[in-house]
């Protein structure tokens, strides 16, 4: 009862007019954006930040605004995935396999609605489990000291590689980088120079928008340069041919036990650390397969059900990746660790007292992801031709916007020249990593993370008086520790098979990075 | 050997880095671990990592030839250009000399490149600056 009325407070907050628009524009954004290939939720997110800042919105309505465009680039992504066998991004991956397929036996507009609606049904079921399960997690929460806070940053970095990384060497090493950049600028708690060699640009320490839009936005730019991809994504106006866009309605009820099936499996890969909506999708897609396809009879060559599954996998998935990110303050994957940029760039600690603090800024939220979720399955039925069209303008004219874009958005906030060529710098350190397998959201977390992990470490220390022990010196922190180790070295004995698994159904094209 | 470079790259950033740490000036205020201990743990992770990297490098990735590097070398350096001369030359001016060679190195053709990057730096400064009010850099026309 408590939680349906915060959530009524809550769609008091969204529901103004200011709010309804920029839930309707993040939406309308965020479908564009997950359409195209090269721009995904987590740089597509990531460009916004600055704009949204120096508009001078408020917490809440940033929020929405940017929310609303990381639920759109989960719908959008479909769109390519299905007309051309591209996934728009990384998540949408497996709606190629039967999607794809359906197009190509007339029944894309079919395909699109299917998934339209399965995308709704995973959102909307993975909102409402955030508001059942957030607050719950929130009570343990409240158990953790410094130490524990200390032992579940561990955790977020041990375990952000996933279950599918190949290298936890190279996870580790990113995640390291990160940590290691965050530590520039003024120490808050003796107030001396570190890393600064007397440089006062650096006095402050590198702000971390400067390299999340620099890694994810400019590296991305300079991954089109590199294989000269600019054409469009599709060719010729019979790629984007929608045809009828309603299913029979057997068809629809048929796949409704694949929708419940999904939505539970991908909202809790979406909760776990180190899944996040990829895993979620690939999971529902194999396990939706097992269930009522064993022998491959008719998944991969079009069958409504396998265009579902991975649709309303991901959309669960990134509902639930919401839970940790704004429960305990640490997220689960790429993109929700760039919502948590959003709220540290707009002064709001996420964490069990962001709940207690804030309920305007949450509750606001949540109300704002079910108006968004309702919005985006309006802007994607009757609309999805005008998506499909975005589909037919030339990369070679969209990277340099993006480029530019970024640009306007660090010079918004910092004015500054020195600051802009930081972020070129971060572009090409990003092109590099890439290239050497090295991922780049560890790097983003550390930078995100660093100054709270090592605030935590060092109060730990000080209670305990500089014993070490502390760190394992509670049942909780010993269950994190174990959590940690295990969710590191698992994906070292089994990651080179699951991830062989994943790479076999992706399609040739190179797709954006993160989730 | 990518990989090992990298671990040898990574050797001497964290050397660097642990140096750079050890002559953190210690201040009155202090702490129990004060402020060089989680530096210097950083430090010791990136070496261990370093060290897998040089024992055990993964398949060597696929380095673009010597004309794309040059490519990407010269893209990289317009936009260092760009972040440059930005105050000086102001938004819509060097907005539209970047864009413009940016998507010819993407394929435009000359002509319409030199189309496109007018046209779109008209157009962020219509949606940024006239109707969303974000600061762009004003230069001496005052745009």
């Amino acid at each position: 009862m408590e939680i349906l009325s915060s959530l009524g407070d809550g769609f008091a907050v969204a529901l103004t007019f200011q709010n309804l628009l920029l839930a309707l524009v993040g939406a309308f954004l965020g479908t564009l954006m997950g359409a195209l290939p090269g721009l995904g939720p987590a740089n597509g997110v990531a460009i916004l930040i600055p704009i949204a800042f120096s508009l001078g919105l408020g917490p809440t309505s940033s929020l929405i605004l940017l929310t609303a465009v990381y639920y759109g680039c989960m719908y959008g992504g479909r769109i390519s995935s299905i007309l051309l066998n591209i996934p728009g991004d990384e998540p949408a991956m497996m709606t190629c396999l039967d999607g794809y397929p359906m197009a190509l036996q007339g029944k894309a507009g079919q395909a699109l609605t299917l998934s339209g609606i399965a995308s709704f049904v995973g959102s909307f079921f993975a909102t409402w489990g955030l508001v059942l399960l957030a607050p719950q997690l929130v009570k343990i929460a409240l158990l953790f000291g410094p130490a524990e806070y200390f032992v579940l940053f561990t955790v977020a970095f041990a375990t952000l590689g996933g279950v599918s990384s190949t290298n936890q060497a190279k996870s580790a090493f990113a995640a390291m980088l990160g940590l290691g950049i965050a530590m520039i600028g003024v120490d808050t708690q003796t107030g001396v120079q570190r890393f600064t060699f007397d440089e006062p640009h650096l006095f402050d320490g590198i702000d971390f928008l400067i390299a999340i839009v620099g890694l994810f936005a400019l590296s991305e730019v300079l991954v089109f340069l590199e294989h000269h991809k600019g054409g469009a994504a599709a060719k010729s106006g019979r790629d984007v041919a929608v045809g009828k866009l309603m299913p029979d309605w057997p068809t629809l009820v048929s796949t409704r036990w694949t929708m419940v099936r999904a939505t539970v499996i991908g909202f809790i890969a979406g909760v776990l650390p180190g899944a996040g909506a990829s895993l979620g999708s690939f999971l529902s897609y194999s396990v939706e397969k097992q269930v009522v396809d064993p022998h491959s009879k008719t998944f991969g060559k079009g069958d409504p059900r396998g265009v579902v599954a991975p649709e309303v996998g991901n959309n669960a998935a990134a509902g639930g990746a919401l839970v940790p990110m704004l429960s305990l303050g640490v997220p689960g994957s790429g993109t929700t660790a760039v919502l948590l940029a959003v709220l540290l760039s707009l002064n709001i600690t996420p964490g069990p007292l962001l709940f207690a603090n804030n309920p305007d800024v949450v509750w606001g939220l949540i109300a704002a992801l079910f108006i968004a979720n309702i919005m985006l399955l309006l802007l994607n039925i009757p609309m999805v031709s005008l998506f499909v069209r975005v589909l037919m303008v030339p990369t070679r004219i969209l990277m340099p916007v993006v480029a530019m874009i970024s640009f306007v958005g660090i010079y918004s906030i910092t004015g500054s020249t020195f600051d802009m060529m930081l972020m070129v710098g971060f572009g090409v350190v990003g092109w590099v990593l890439r290239k050497l397998d090295v991922p780049l959201v560890p790097v983003i977390l550390g930078i995100l993370l660093g100054n709270q992990m090592e605030v935590n470490l060092r109060r730990a220390m000080t209670i305990s008086d500089g014993d070490w022990t502390v760190l394992v010196g509670s049942p909780l922190a010993i269950a994190l520790w174990a959590i940690a180790i295990i969710g590191f070295t698992l994906p070292i004995i089994m990651g080179r098979r699951l991830k062989s698994k994943i790479e076999a159904s992706r399609p040739s094209e190179e797709i954006a990075a993160g989730d | 050997m990518s990989d090992r470079i990298l671990g040898g790259f990574g050797l001497a950033l964290a050397a660097f880095y642990i140096w750079a740490a050890t002559i953190i000036p210690d201040s009155f205020m202090s702490d129990a671990i004060g402020p060089k201990t989680f530096p210097i743990i950083i430090g010791i992770v990136t070496i261990i990592c370093s060290i897998v990297f040089i024992l055990k490098p993964d398949v060597e990735p696929h380095w673009p030839g010597l004309g794309q590097l040059a490519e990407l070398g010269l893209a990289v350096a317009a936009m260092f250009a760009y972040a440059m001369f930005l105050p000086t030359v102001g938004f819509v001016i060097a907005t539209s000399v970047a864009t413009a060679y940016l998507t010819w190195r993407l394929g435009s053709r000359p002509l319409n490149s030199v189309v496109i990057g007018i046209s779109t730096a008209i157009g962020i400064h219509v949606v940024f600056k006239l109707i969303l009010g974000l600061s762009l850099a004003r230069g001496p026309f005052g745009f």
